[in-house]
């Protein structure tokens, strides 16, 4: 009995160890010292993906699309006919930042899918964990939205028309209209973070009873599709926060 | 740890159940609008997807709650 107990606290001591965040550096300026965290990394070396992708990928453009080049522009004329498609009018102003976050959180939900597994004793020097699965990652990008929404409220409506926009459709929705604003991120945030931190767990778990056969099967779905919905579904709906904003009466 | 720790997470995960309820009627009115017309489809999977994220946010809440109450 003594035993079992002995042997769940470490379980949940080493699920602890898993969920927290490294820092693996620290940077000094002057008296300030900034830790990095394991995180921060993660999202550079998203990032070194991207922008070295998009180099190769872009380098040397034909007229006539040959190889890569084909299913380059069927993405990306994807991803423009459906903001077009939403946004309407002015989509052709909000499509880099929308294209860049669905291409970022396609890239940082999947990383773990490239990084080498440990299991039978065999302890993985390093190991890529989804850094969507930092509260502070996703709070960001939702803040990017709803800072991206509110600015485009102004602009598109003017001042006058975001104002009277807060009293529709009748005056008492006033508060919710508010609340709104802070609603909206909210559940952005909590969403991409909770979906992503539950699968990380899940497949830990799955790592640490079952090494064997199982941990690819359920990989598939848990980091392949269950990140690549999530990415479709934070684009999604950013472009309809957005596409309310941006959306005008005369035309 | 002390178990109602425990017990209160559990209680918390408890609101999955409503979201997995929401996302299978959510399915099944899917699947009825695209069996009454198949030419809709793609209009109506993707609103099908933005149901099934709204409504598995809940769910996702309540992972959280317990998750901070485990956790931290």
């Amino acid at each position: 009995m003594a035993e079992t107990a002995a042997k769940a606290l470490s379980l949940g001591e080493r699920i602890k160890e898993t969920l927290a965040f490294k820092t693996m550096f620290t940077i000094h300026i002057g008296d300030v010292s900034i830790p990095i965290s394991e995180t921060v990394v993660t999202c550079w070396l998203v990032m070194a993906i991207l922008i070295i992708g998009s180099i190769l990928l872009t380098r040397r453009l034909k007229q006539v699309p040959k190889g890569p080049q084909v299913f380059l522009e069927a993405f990306i004329g994807f991803l423009n006919s459906f903001f077009k498609d939403t946004i309407g009018h002015n989509w052709r102003v909000f499509a880099p930042y929308l294209g860049t976050v669905a291409l970022f959180l396609g890239v940082a939900d999947m990383i773990s899918f490239i990084s080498p597994m440990s299991g039978f004793g065999f302890e993985a020097p390093f190991m890529f964990k989804p850094p969507t699965r930092d509260i502070n990652v996703t709070a960001a990008l939702a803040i990017m939205t709803i800072v991206i929404v509110l600015f485009s409220n102004v602009i598109f409506k003017g001042f006058k028309g975001w104002f009277k926009s807060f009293f529709e459709p009748a005056p008492f929705m006033l508060p919710f209209n508010i609340l709104e604003y802070f609603i909206k991120p909210l559940s952005l945030c909590l969403r991409l973070f909770g979906n992503i931190l539950g699968a990380f767990i899940i497949m830990e778990l799955l790592g640490m009873f079952i090494p064997l056969f199982l941990p690819p099967i359920f990989g598939m779905y848990f980091d392949f599709f269950d990140g690549l919905v999530q990415a479709v579904v934070f684009t999604f709906l950013s472009t309809l926060y957005i596409s309310e904003a941006a959306e005008t009466h005369k035309e | 740890m002390n178990p109602m720790i425990a017990i209160g997470a559990g209680i918390a995960v408890m609101a999955g159940l409503g979201a997995g309820i929401g996302i299978g009627i959510a399915t099944g009115k899917a699947v009825e609008a695209v069996a009454r017309q198949p030419e809709a489809s793609g209009k109506i999977t993707s609103l099908f997807l933005l149901g099934i994220a709204l409504s598995e946010a809940t769910a996702i809440y309540g992972f959280v709650i317990a998750m901070m109450a485990l956790f931290s």
